[in-house]
């Protein structure tokens, strides 16, 4: 128990994002799995407009990227900020602000998004009073996590703060940008750009969204609590440097390598594919530096369970961003491009990489904030193993899918005519739709675990009095 | 701030002032959107119809939208097309369906031409896409009776047995109730060339339409405008 720091830092806005991330994480894979049954067993459209798949899936996105990532990336960049600047943060009532408008938000998708109302931008779909909520509540955000490193007690700021930072500057510019619109009714507009320029203006915000949101938040993480919860510094502080600044001027060049083959000129998807083969390179150093961070205490992953959770997140994502890269070559993405492949690969990121890291980053913040263990060991080891072979179900399912569709579409038979229609290869991906359901229910059932191991920490903290118990001893004491 | 030792090197002074940081940051991160997004609104060269004018629909003094005929050119849609094109984006179709042809052999086989970048030039936001989960349908208009579509919009499966697409039996019950005048002025105001006379009275052509008339009069106008020539080299 540490009362010191309970009574010295504003903890309860980071309960409350940490435990509303993971009732978004249970939300989110469910609307996902049904949405993975829908393509495998099209009935469960069930001829309601609500619930076709064109309208759930933009709500399946936004569920677990900005609720899910959200809740995360603000429980944790508000609890780490106040842990490495050595205050308080800047402004409880501001914080206060983005929580609650944060899941105003959330509400208004969960709303709009079946309605069908929509701005047709994927990833971007919320319209543009959401969007107007989504830029204030973020600059909030932003501006009380720097503010709170201005009056920081520490002389230097902490490498996971650099991230964050890079993070909140780069979202804000994409979001702006990427939403700006002309509305035509209260929930209705229409994007400002239109054809070659909407395309890579929105592929820019997409694969940044991945980028900073997904990724250099992400790594903020990583950098506080893969060193916290292994009790040891991070491998190297110069490893850190480098892949920083190269991460950050990088990454914005590679959003053109979604368009390779289209009516986008040559030179620009071909500068987003080679900038994107050169970001092995960094990405690999935020992974190294990530896993090398164990060294001397590898041992602790036998008993850790949520030690475990971070380190198989960097597998996943030194794995995923050694596939990004590849894919993003013309030869391969001629192939992989409209497939599977790259819902699988997009998968092996989101589940693989966020969440395995955001999920240790919450048990590590539930136990911290509610000053106790987890509830149950039990549980945290079966959902560390459901979350790892859902993911990996999953990964494949749409690897061997993408694959066969790629390979069916250009296929020849010996006269020199396409082989297979396009029904076929619809037909043929039925076995691996379904399988990807299936990962996805394992991965879900993961999430269902977590949720309840969560809810028994919290009441246990309660009836054990240890939250009541921090917030009055004297400190010190 | 226990400051009293000065910042050895660039990276020391971003580590203990926060501002230097942040705005070296917004510099940075700004770079290479710019350079990636600029040149597409200034390079000529991006939209293949200023070098190929006959790409784009050179409508005469006193012609309506309806006195277009398939191949003459790009144009606006029709108030009926772009109601078709809300009910498009409303359903997400862009989750399954792409609207971008590449230049391969079993693309041209299986759709058509290649997409040029002037054909969806009037796309507010662009549907290309980014999965086929079903077929792209960049070329897909005139390939289908009227009928064939709708059959296949109420009950996809009657006519494809191996489709997983959703049924959309609620398109040939409800009527088109938005105001198309007002979405064709916003259009208008983006650069979309309408006439004020395309607009005016645009709300009674939909008189009695569907929101399926509409989707169906979408389908079938998609890759029919501009008449694309097989020995033309559009893009480089």
């Amino acid at each position: 128990m540490d009362a010191a720091a309970e009574q010295k830092y504003n903890f309860d806005v980071v309960r409350w994002f940490a435990v509303m991330s993971v009732v978004y994480l249970v939300v989110g894979a469910l609307v996902g799995v049904y949405i993975a049954s829908e393509l495998a067993w099209p009935v469960l459209n069930f001829d309601s407009p609500y619930i076709t798949f064109g309208r759930l899936r933009p709500l399946h996105t936004n569920a677990v990227i900005f609720a899910f990532g959200g809740c995360v990336l603000m429980a944790t960049a508000f609890y780490s900020v106040q842990r490495t600047c050595g205050v308080r943060l800047w402004s409880d009532k501001l914080a206060w602000f983005t929580f609650w408008g944060w899941n105003a938000i959330i509400v208004g998708a969960v709303i709009t998004l079946p309605l069908g109302l929509t701005g047709g931008k994927e990833y971007a779909e919320l319209e543009w009073p959401l969007d107007i909520l989504i830029a204030v509540v973020w600059l909030s955000y932003f501006f009380n996590f720097i503010m709170t490193i201005s009056i920081r007690k520490t002389s230097h700021i902490y490498v996971s703060n650099w991230f964050f930072l890079g993070m909140m500057v780069m979202i804000t510019y994409l979001h702006v940008v990427n939403s700006l619109a002309i509305p035509v009714s209260l929930f209705d507009s229409y994007s400002i750009f239109s054809g070659v320029q909407d395309a890579m203006i929105q592929w820019w915000w997409g694969h940044n969204a991945v980028g900073f949101y997904l990724t250099a938040g992400f790594l903020g993480i990583m950098y506080y609590f893969v060193p916290k919860q292994a009790g040891r510094p991070v491998y190297s502080y110069r490893l850190s440097v480098i892949h920083f600044w190269a991460l950050m001027f990088g990454y914005v060049w590679l959003g053109a390598h979604h368009l390779q083959y289209t009516a986008l000129p040559d030179w620009t998807g071909s500068l987003g594919a080679a900038v994107s083969l050169a970001m092995i390179i960094p990405s690999w150093g935020g992974a190294v530096n990530g896993m090398m961070t164990l060294s001397g205490a590898w041992d602790r992953l036998r008993d850790d369970y949520i030690l475990r959770f971070l380190i198989m997140s960097l597998a996943f994502y030194a794995m995923s961003t050694f596939e990004g890269p590849v894919m993003s070559l013309k030869t391969v993405n001629a192939l992989s491009h409209y497939t599977d492949w790259t819902v699988g690969h997009v998968h092996s990121g989101a589940l693989g990489w966020v969440a395995m890291v955001g999920m240790g980053a919450i048990y590590h913040l539930i136990e911290k904030t509610y000053h106790v263990r987890m509830a149950s060991q039990a549980l945290l080891n079966a959902h560390f193993w459901t979350a790892t072979i859902g993911a990996v179900v999953y990964i494949v399912a749409m690897w061997v899918s993408g694959i066969m569709q790629g390979l069916m579409w250009r296929a020849y038979d010996d006269y020199g005519t396409l082989a297979y229609t396009f029904a076929e290869s619809v037909e043929a991906m039925h076995p691996y739709y379904a399988m990807r359901a299936v990962g996805g229910m394992i991965f879900l059932l993961g999430a269902v675990l977590m949720l309840v191991n969560v809810i028994m920490t919290v009441r246990k903290s309660v009836s054990e009095g240890n939250l009541q118990q921090a917030r009055t001893a004297v400190a010190g004491a | 701030m226990a400051n009293d030792v000065k910042p050895k090197n660039f990276q020391e002074k971003m580590e203990v002032n926060i501002w230097a940081l942040l705005i070296v940051l917004a510099i940075s991160l700004s770079i290479g959107g710019i350079v990636e997004i600029v040149p597409l609104f200034t390079m000529k060269s991006t939209m293949e119809h200023n070098k190929h004018n006959e790409l784009v629909w050179q409508r005469e003094p006193g012609q309506t939208l309806d006195d277009w005929k398939p191949g003459d050119g790009i144009r606006p849609y029709t108030a009926l097309e772009l109601a078709g094109r809300d009910v498009y984006l409303r359903e997400g179709c862009y989750t399954c369906h792409s609207q971008m042809v590449r230049p391969f052999r079993d693309e041209k086989e299986r759709y058509g031409h290649y997409s040029l970048a002037s054909e969806s030039m009037y796309d507010h936001p662009f549907q290309w896409g980014s999965k086929r989960t079903g077929p792209d349908l960049a070329r897909l208009g005139g390939k289908y009776s009227d009928d064939w579509h709708r059959k296949h919009l109420r009950a996809p499966r009657s006519v494809v047995p191996e489709s997983v697409m959703p049924n959309y039996p609620w398109l040939a019950e409800n009527m088109i109730s938005w105001d198309i005048e007002v979405r064709m002025s916003a259009m208008q105001t983006l650069g979309v060339p309408y006439l004020d006379s395309d607009i005016k009275g645009a709300n009674e052509q939909l008189d009695g339409k569907t929101e399926e008339d509409a989707m169906v009069a979408y389908l079938q106008v998609l890759g029919t405008m501009a008449d694309l020539d097989e020995n033309k080299v559009y893009r480089e």
